[in-house]
């Protein structure tokens, strides 16, 4: 078999293969829920009324859905200039670090929300900095190196949480103390659980949006990720381009971890992170990397989390389920997009 | 017990060959797709379906070596599926790699909960146990390092000698490499790329598993979920540090291991009193990172190494 463009799709050919691929995710699904000794139907219904049944598991997705917008923005920034930024996860921890470290007595009042998110955004983009460094000077591929310092975060926030950082009046569980009162990012409405962060997610979303659609550097972002020789050749600063980017990202990345801690948690635990860094990556190429779709899958993404979590206390049915169809989401979604802009033919 | 009482001691040899043995099989399979044109980053999560399943198969009743097979084949099932997507159908490798990696793990996990329920602490397997090799075993030093491992643990270095044999004394080793730096003049031949790299990446992702059965089958007698812990990532670093070669690369695994078998015994000594135990445990990726920048430079990677190839483009 080979591939052949297909120069002008129509709308068949860009609807029917994605509609596939989202039918296949049921399937899986409907398949695990079959194994696990639950009836399918009843599953997916329960997954559904779970992330979406009641203020509560509404507002609990919405939570969820605020660091993945982060992430799944870091990744999409990153992805579209093809740095790949692998490292969300280590960069998320850099930015929690930095809201415990000011958010407990080192700075005042008016001042602390806003430069410790600064200041959050700028310590995950010098942790991405460092590979992408690597990346341009040596030719260090990138993938291994964000990847690898994921594992020597968590074990430096381990480090932290049971040294300098550790609460005393713990009780013994590695966390640290409680962010003051005022290093807290408020709820938006009183009453209901949910932060500033969530909004000032939407708004990076937005701003990404502008920045890659409205200015030079989006377009030179866009231009080195399709050919970077090409652009080379045309005269862009391709090594500059690409620093920026990973600064971007890195910020990105670190204030998922900064809202975590001082919008929803009030502290630093090694738990504070269950993979967003990675699930950032699913969010990002079911948006097709487009920053305001990344608003949609990272709410759908967060929905099958807290729809799964719901499911498996009621029906018994492992909660792993919701990382198998996410996988499953990820591989026929990118196969589903290349069909609509590719046909199979037979030699 | 101070750094040279360390090195000179045979225990010390022996942890390292054993630390080294699953890393060989995975860098082994990783190597094997990357000189065939292929990137697998879903080498993570296929080592830890190949844990996963391997145990579990031991655990429901099946001999040893047959756990391994299980292994292998559940890695290859994984590997069918990488292959298909970043082969015939060219998607990016770094994307379905992942998805892979995300896949794999997630479905050890499933099935994990699916066939233990109730489970606390997962059940212990009886492990393969060490055979002295006659004769050999008996040489001072040398023989308790290298020849008074587990079965398993000879295997490894079968698997890269028979991986340095195939790939550069046969035709199909000549084939394989050519698929990764010429695709072109390899179906000008009229062989087909498409089938050696689908082959290179089901066969590569077969060992990838066998390293991380290794885990359950050979050292830990048990499953947990995080027991891979980057394992996979490293291999992928030590295919670099190895410049895409299988003698390099072995040699890579060994001193990879070596100094993870010192940090866990430095951590016992004086230094390990002052220093926190999280930074020894950083040490092997910090040496991962290392390896990659200072291979860099002499990087001699395939040329046609994340390029897919379709029939009748230019």
């Amino acid at each position: 078999m080979r591939l052949e463009p297909v120069l002008h799709p129509g709308p068949m050919r860009r609807m029917v293969p994605p509609a596939l691929a989202l039918l296949a995710t049921v399937l899986v699904a409907a398949l695990l829920a079959a194994l696990a000794g639950a009836n399918p139907f009843a599953v997916l219904g329960q997954i559904i009324v779970g992330a979406t049944g009641s203020r509560l598991a509404i507002l609990e997705t919405l939570n969820r859905a605020t660091p993945l917008i982060f992430t799944g923005l870091a990744v999409a920034v990153a992805f579209r200039a093809k740095l790949w930024n692998i490292g969300a996860e280590a960069q998320l921890y850099a930015g929690a670090i930095v809201a415990v470290l000011l958010g407990t007595g080192a700075l005042a009042a008016p001042l602390v929300l806003p430069v410790s998110a600064l200041a959050a955004m700028l310590a995950g983009a010098l942790f991405l900095l460092g590979p992408v460094m690597l990346k341009v000077r040596l030719g260090v591929d990138e993938v291994v190196t964000t990847l690898l310092l994921n594992f020597i975060m968590v074990l430096f926030v381990s480090y932290l949480l049971e040294g300098p950082l550790k609460d005393p009046g713990g009780m013994g569980w590695p966390k640290s103390p409680a962010l003051l009162p005022e290093a807290r990012l408020p709820r938006i409405v009183e009453g209901l659980r949910l932060h500033w962060g969530f909004v000032i997610a939407l708004l990076a979303a937005f701003v990404i949006w502008v920045v890659q659609t409205r200015t030079t550097l989006g377009f030179e972002m866009r231009a080195v990720g399709a050919n970077l020789r090409a652009a080379r050749f045309a005269g862009m600063p391709v090594t500059a381009t690409l620093l920026k980017t990973a600064l971007i990202s890195g910020g990105l990345a670190a204030l998922a971890g900064w809202s975590e801690v001082a919008g929803l948690k009030g502290h630093l635990s090694s738990d504070l992170s269950p993979g967003f860094g990675y699930t950032g990556i699913i969010v990002a190429m079911l948006a097709l990397l487009h920053p305001l779709a990344i608003v949609l899958t990272a709410l759908f993404v967060a929905g099958v989390f807290v729809g799964s979590d719901a499911m498996s206390r009621a029906a018994n049915v492992p909660t792993y389920i919701a990382d198998m169809l996410l996988a499953t989401a990820l591989l026929t979604m990118v196969l589903a997009i290349l069909l609509t802009r590719f046909r199979v033919v037979r030699d | 017990m101070d750094l040279f009482e360390i090195l000179l001691s045979a225990s010390f040899w022996a942890a390292a060959v054993r630390i080294a043995s699953p890393l060989i099989f995975a860098t082994m399979g990783e190597l094997i797709c990357e000189r065939a044109g292929v990137l697998n980053l879903g080498i993570e999560g296929i080592m830890v379906i190949g844990a996963f399943t391997g145990w579990i198969a031991v655990y429901a009743g099946l001999p040893l070596w047959w756990g391994v097979g299980t292994a292998f084949a559940a890695g290859a099932a994984f590997g069918l599926l990488h292959a298909t997507l970043t082969v015939p159908f060219g998607l990016s490798q770094h994307v379905v790699g992942l998805g892979i990696t995300l896949l794999a793990t997630a479905t050890a996990s499933f099935a994990y909960r699916l066939a233990l329920p109730e489970v606390t602490s997962p059940p212990k397997i009886d492990p393969f146990q060490p055979y002295e090799i006659p004769v050999l075993s008996q040489i001072p030093l040398l023989g308790e390092a290298l020849f008074s491992q587990t079965p398993l643990t000879y295997a490894a270095f079968g698997v890269a000698g028979l991986t340095a044999y195939v790939l550069y004394r046969t035709p199909l080793g000549l084939a394989l490499r050519a698929a990764g730096e010429n695709p072109a003049a390899v179906a000008a031949q009229g062989l087909s790329v498409t089938g050696l790299r689908m082959g290179a990446v089901i066969i590569g992702s077969g060992l990838m598993a066998v390293g991380g059965a290794f885990l359950t089958l050979s050292a830990f007698s048990s499953f947990f979920f995080d027991m891979v812990n980057g394992r996979g990532w490293i291999c992928i670093a030590l295919v670099v540090f190895g410049a895409w070669r299988p003698g390099k690369a072995l040699l890579g695994a060994l001193l990879f291991a070596a100094f993870d078998a010192l940090q866990i015994r430095l951590q016992q000594t004086s230094i390990g009193a002052v220093v926190p135990y999280q930074a020894f445990l950083m040490l092997p990726y910090l040496l991962s990172i290392l390896a990659l920048i200072v291979m860099s430079r002499r990087a001699a990677v395939p040329a046609a190494l994340m390029v897919p190839y379709n029939k009748g483009e230019r």
